[in-house]
C-alpha cells in the first residue's frame, strides 16, 4: 500500500471542507464519534442535517469564525492507498499555508464553484501548485448540482483553466465535475452526468501514477547524525534525498570532494545491497575522512552544483517584510548558513503570473531573488529535486520560519531580461577552491580559523595579536596576521575614516580573513573594528565554529593615560575627527566568544587565555 | 486481511528522520513514555534511528500515580532491556509541593494535573525537546500540530502562530527556557500503529489483550474500577470481558469490549470500528474543546 498526499485548496465558499468530510462520509471513514461531535456543534450552530465542513475545521476560534486558518492533516486510507491530506485554506491571506501544505504534496485538489468559474484564487492556487511543483493537479468543478450537471458549463470552464495553465510547468491535470454537496463523482460515480466518462475522484486518487515523481537518478545523501557507537565504526545517518546507491560505490564528500567507497548501508534490521530515495540509512565508507551534519555524499560522477550564490524563488511567510542586505540564516537539506538577499529581482503577481518590480517582499509575496551564503550549498535546481532544491529562511533574533525558498540555478548561470544593476562583475564564475581546505588542513595538522580581536585604540589588540602569532608560528602552525596600520598603508590607503570608507575596508579586510582561511591559515585580525554589523558581516564569510570574536576590554581612563600613539590626546582637543570612543562610538560585541580586559592584566596572561580558548574549540592542539 | 507494508516503511523512514533531526538540533532532547503502544513504537523506532549506537535519549515518565500495575511493570522491564535512563516525574509530588491541586469528587481525575508535573520535570532535567508519540489523526487539535512544535517559556502552544512547516526542513531554533515537543509519528493512524506492531513483533503490556476485569460505566464510558476511582451513588461494580484500546491515566481510560487476544483480531477490530480509540477516553468528553485546552497549557 502507498500513500498519497494531497493538498486541498479552496475557500469555505468553494466546498472544500464539504469535499473532504464527503470523501471520508462516503467511504465510510468517519467515526461515530466524530459524527456524534460535528451533530452536536451543527445543532450549536443553529443549522439543519449534517455539516461535513465541521469534520475539518480544527481548532475553535476557527470553527467559530468558519475559516481553517492554518494547515490541517487528515488520514484515511482505502484498500489500495493510504492518503494524508494537507488542508489548507484559500483566502488570499493564507498563501503560506498553502506553500506549506503544497510543499509536501504529490497531488493538489483545486476547487472551481460551476456557478463563477476561474476565479483569481483558483489561479493562485495552481500557480502555487506548479511552483512548488506538485506533479498532478486535478481541478475539481464543484456544484455542479446548481448548473444542472450541464456539460456545456463544465468544457467551458475546462477550456478557461486550459488557457491559464500554458504559462504553469505541470504535466498532469485533470478534470472531474462533481458536487460535494450531492455526492456526484466522488466516491460513486454520478447518474446525473452520464456525458462525463471519467473516472471519479477517489478512483483518480487511488490509481495516479506517483512512483515516476520520484527522483531516482542523483544521489544526494545529506548527513544527519554522526553515529560512533565505538572506536571501529563510524556511520553517517541520514535520510536518501534522491537517487540511489549501492554497496561498493565510489562516491564523493562534499564539501572536501575527497572520494571513497560505500563499505556498508547499515540498518538495525540487517545490512543492504542498495538504498534508494526516502530511505533512512547509515552508511559507512572506507576511507577515513572527516564528515559532519550538513556534508552531503553523492555519486563519484553525479554531482550537484556547488556555489555560494543562489536564484531562487521565495515566498515570504512573515508580518516583517524581507530586508535586503539584512543577515538571515538559511537551512538547506542538513546545513545551516547565513544569508543576505543581494537583490529582488522581481515580485511574481501569482494570479496572472507577471512580474512586478519591487524592493520588498511582504507577508505572501512570492519573489525571484538572489542570494549569496557564507558557505556553498550543494543544491539541485528544485524543478528536478525538491529535497536539494528547497530552502527555509530563519530570524536569527526571533528564530521563527520567515520564507520558504526553491532553487532554480545558480546566479552566475542566469541572464535576467528585467533592467536591474548586477555585480559590477557579472561574467566571473565562482569556480570553488583548487584545494579544499580540509585537504590543507589534513597537512598541515591543525584546523583552520579567523581570531578576530575588536576593542578602543590601545586596548592591546596589535600586542596580543603579534605574541599570539609568534607563540602559534613557534608551534609550527599556519599563521597571518592582518592588523589596522597595515592594511591601511596597503590594500586600503585609497580609504578614509567616513561611514562608508570603514565599511569597505571592513569589507576588504574580511574578505581577505576569508581567503587565507580557505588557504589553511590561523588569520589573527586586529582591527577597532567599532560596528556590530561589520564583524557580522566578516563572521558570515567563515564557516561556523571557526570565527571567534575576541573583545578586548578596557577601561576608557587607562586608555588615555596609555595613549602610545597620543591619538586620544588629539581626539579629546577635536584634532582627529571620529574617533572611536571619543566622537564616534564603539558597539560593544554582544556574544562574543571570548572577552578579556587588559586593565590590569599583561598581554601575557591574556595570551593565554586566548590560547586556551582555541585548543578548547578544538582549533590546536593543547 | 493482507496488506502489503510499502506504507508502514514510508512512515518508518520518516520518523526515523524526525529522530535523528531532533538529536542532531536539540542538546538534552528526551522521550516521554506513557507505556502506551505509541510510546512503544517511539522506543523501538529511536533504538533503529541510532543503530548500531544507543538512542542519545533518556525515558521521561509522568506518573500519576494511578497506574495500572502491567504499564509499570512493562516499563521497568523496556528500561533494563534497553539499559535505557528513566526519569520519573510524580504528580503526587507537584501535589504534595502545593504546585497541583487534585480534584475531588467521583469525575475526580489527575489527567489535568499531569501538565504540571511535566512542566516541571522538563524544567529540572533542562530538557530542550521532549519527543511525544502523539499523532495527528487522534484529534482535530491534534491535526494541526507541526512534527516540530515550540512551547515558549511557559511551556504553553500558540496554535495560532505557529512556525510553518515546510519540506521536511524543521526548525528547532529556540530561546533559552523555550523548548520543543517532537512528534515522529505524527503522520501514523492508529491502524498503522497496530499494522506496524505486529509486522515488528513489538511485545505490549496485556492490558491491550481481552481479560476480565472489575469495571463501571460513567458517561457512556466504561471504565476500569480501580482504588482510585470514587463512585457515584448509582454506578455499579461488575466483571467483564474487556481490552484497552488506549492506556493512560487508570481513572480516565475507557475500556471496549472485545475477545481480541493477539494483534491479528486487533486490526480486524479497529479496522472495523466505527468509534476513534480517544472516543472512549473521559478526558477528552469535558467539552467539545478540551484536547485544545489542554494543548495549550502544556500538555502533551
Amino acid at each position: 500500500m502507498e500513500i498519497l498526499r494531497f493538498t486541498t485548496a479552496g475557500s469555505v465558499d468553494d466546498g472544500k471542507s464539504t469535499l473532504i468530510g464527503r470523501l471520508l462520509f462516503d467511504s465510510k471513514l468517519i467515526f461515530e464519534d466524530q459524527l456524534e461531535d460535528i451533530q452536536n456543534a451543527t445543532v450549536k450552530r443553529g443549522e439543519e442535517g449534517i455539516n461535513l465542513a465541521l469534520l475539518t475545521d480544527g481548532l475553535r476560534a476557527e470553527r467559530e469564525q468558519n475559516i481553517t486558518i492554518d494547515v490541517a492533516y487528515r488520514y484515511f486510507a482505502t484498500p489500495k492507498r493510504k492518503f494524508i491530506i494537507a488542508d489548507t485554506p484559500g483566502h488570499e491571506q493564507y498563501t503560506r499555508n498553502m506553500v506549506t501544505g503544497a510543499s509536501t504534496s504529490d497531488l493538489a485538489i483545486i476547487l472551481v464553484d460551476a456557478r463563477k468559474g476561474i476565479l483569481t484564487q483558483s489561479k493562485r492556487h495552481a500557480s502555487i501548485s506548479s511552483l512548488l511543483q506538485i506533479p498532478h493537479i486535478v481541478v475539481c468543478i464543484n456544484k455542479m448540482d446548481l448548473v444542472d450537471y450541464s456539460a456545456d458549463r463544465f468544457d467551458e470552464i475546462v477550456d478557461d483553466f486550459e488557457i491559464f495553465a500554458e504559462k504553469l510547468e505541470v504535466d498532469d491535470i485533470t478534470y472531474i465535475p462533481i458536487s460535494a454537496l450531492k455526492g456526484d463523482n466522488i466516491v460513486n460515480k454520478s447518474e446525473k452526468m452520464p456525458w462525463y466518462k471519467g473516472s471519479t475522484l477517489l478512483y483518480h486518487l487511488e490509481n495516479v501514477n506517483i512512483i515516476s515523481d520520484k527522483n531516482l537518478v542523483d544521489f544526494r545523501f545529506p548527513v544527519q547524525y554522526v553515529i560512533r557507537p565505538h572506536q571501529d565504526f563510524r556511520g553517517f545517518a541520514g535520510r536518501i534525498a534522491s537517487g540511489s546507491v549501492k554497496k561498493g560505490e565510489r562516491v564523493r564528500v562534499l564539501p572536501s570532494g575527497l572520494k571513497s567507497t560505500i563499505e556498508s548501508i547499515v540498518t538495525i534490521d540487517g545490512e543492504l545491497e542498495e538504498a534508494k530515495a526516502g530511505d533512512s540509512v547509515v552508511i559507512s565508507i572506507t576511507d577515513n575522512i572527516d564528515i559532519s551534519r550538513g556534508d552531503m555524499i553523492v555519486r563519484e560522477k553525479n554531482l550537484p552544483t556547488v556555489n555560494n550564490r543562489q536564484d531562487a524563488f521565495l515566498c515570504w511567510m512573515n508580518e516583517a517584510p524581507l530586508e535586503k542586505g539584512k543577515k538571515y540564516i538559511l537551512r538547506h537539506t542538513t546545513k545551516t548558513v547565513n544569508v543576505y538577499v543581494k537583490e529582488i529581482v522581481y515580485r511574481l503577481n501569482i494570479n496572472e503570473l507577471h512580474r512586478e518590480k519591487t524592493d520588498e517582499l511582504h507577508l505572501n509575496d512570492i519573489g525571484r531573488v538572489e542570494l549569496e551564503t557564507s558557505q556553498p550549498l550543494f543544491f539541485d535546481p528544485y524543478i528536478n529535486n525538491r529535497g536539494t532544491g528547497s530552502f527555509i529562511l530563519i530570524d536569527p533574533a526571533t528564530n521563527v520560519t520567515l520564507g520558504a525558498g526553491m532553487i532554480k540555478s545558480a546566479v552566475a548561470e542566469i541572464e535576467d531580461k528585467l533592467d536591474i544593476p548586477r555585480k559590477k562583475s557579472p561574467n566571473t564564475v565562482w569556480e570553488g577552491w583548487n584545494i579544499a581546505r580540509a585537504v590543507r588542513e589534513k597537512r598541515n595538522a591543525h584546523r583552520a580559523a579567523v581570531i578576530w580581536f575588536t576593542g578602543l585604540s590601545g586596548a592591546g589588540k596589535t600586542t596580543i595579536g603579534r605574541q599570539l602569532e609568534q607563540r602559534l608560528f613557534a608551534m609550527g602552525l599556519q599563521t597571518t596576521l592582518l592588523d589596522g596600520d597595515q592594511m591601511r598603508h596597503g590594500l586600503c590607503s585609497d580609504l578614509g575614516f567616513t561611514e562608508y570608507d570603514r565599511k569597505e575596508n571592513i569589507r576588504r579586510i574580511s574578505e581577505t580573513a576569508r581567503l587565507m582561511f580557505e588557504y589553511g591559515n590561523i588569520v589573527i585580525c586586529t582591527f577597532i573594528s567599532p560596528f556590530a554589523n561589520d564583524r557580522g558581516f566578516a563572521r558570515t564569510l567563515i564557516e561556523p565554529g571557526r570565527f571567534f570574536e575576541v573583545f578586548i576590554n578596557c577601561n576608557i581612563e587607562t586608555l588615555k593615560e596609555r595613549d602610545p600613539k597620543g591619538l586620544y590626546e588629539k581626539a579629546l582637543k577635536g584634532e582627529i575627527k571620529n574617533f572611536t570612543g571619543i566622537s564616534s562610538p564603539y558597539e560593544v560585541p554582544e556574544n562574543p566568544e571570548l572577552i578579556i580586559d587588559s586593565t590590569l592584566t599583561s598581554p601575557d596572561l591574556l595570551v593565554d587565555i586566548v590560547m586556551k580558548k582555541l585548543v578548547e574549540a578544538g582549533i590546536v592542539k593543547g | 486481511m493482507s496488506i502489503s507494508n510499502k506504507h508502514l516503511k514510508t512512515l518508518e523512514d520518516e520518523s526515523i528522520y524526525v529522530f535523528r533531526e531532533a538529536a542532531a538540533q536539540f542538546e538534552n532532547p528526551a522521550i516521554l513514555f506513557s507505556g502506551g503502544k505509541d510510546s512503544i513504537i517511539l522506543v523501538h523506532l529511536a533504538r533503529k534511528a541510532f543503530f548500531p549506537a544507543k538512542f542519545p535519549f533518556p525515558l521521561v515518565h509522568i506518573d500519576t500515580g494511578h497506574n495500572f500495575s502491567e504499564t509499570i511493570q512493562y516499563r521497568d522491564q523496556l528500561v533494563e532491556k534497553l539499559d535505557a535512563r528513566l526519569i520519573v516525574g510524580s504528580v503526587q509530588q507537584s501535589i504534595d509541593e502545593g504546585k497541583a491541586v487534585e480534584e475531588t469528587g467521583p469525575g475526580a481525575s489527575r489527567n489535568w494535573l499531569q501538565t504540571v508535573t511535566l512542566l516541571d520535570t522538563i524544567k529540572k532535567y533542562k530538557i530542550d525537546a521532549a519527543i511525544g508519540g502523539g499523532r495527528r489523526d487522534e484529534e482535530k487539535a491534534r491535526a494541526k500540530e507541526r512534527f516540530f512544535s515550540h512551547r515558549d517559556s511557559f511551556g504553553q502552544w500558540d496554535p495560532k502562530n505557529q512556525r510553518p512547516e515546510l519540506w521536511d526542513i524543521f526548525n528547532g531554533r529556540k530561546n533559552p527556557g523555550e523548548h520543543f515537543r517532537i512528534f515522529p509519528i505524527s503522520n501514523w493512524t492508529e491502524l498503522d500503529v497496530w499494522q506496524y506492531l505486529k509486522k515488528e513483533n513489538i511485545e505490549l503490556p496485556s492490558l491491550y489483550f481481552t481479560h476480565k476485569r472489575k469495571v463501571l460505566d460513567r458517561d457512556g464510558v466504561t471504565l476500569a474500577y480501580t482504588n482510585y476511582i470514587e463512585l457515584h451513588p448509582n454506578e455499579k461494580v461488575y466483571e467483564k470481558t474487556v481490552r484497552f484500546r488506549t492506556v493512560g491515566d487508570a481513572t480516565c481510560t475507557g475500556t471496549v469490549d472485545s475477545a481480541a487476544n493477539n494483534i491479528d483480531d486487533i486490526i480486524a477490530e479497529i479496522a472495523a470500528s466505527r468509534v476513534t480509540e480517544r472516543g472512549n477516553r473521559s478526558d477528552d468528553k469535558r467539552t467539545e474543546s478540551a484536547m485544545e485546552d489542554r494543548k495549550l497549557q502544556g500538555y502533551f
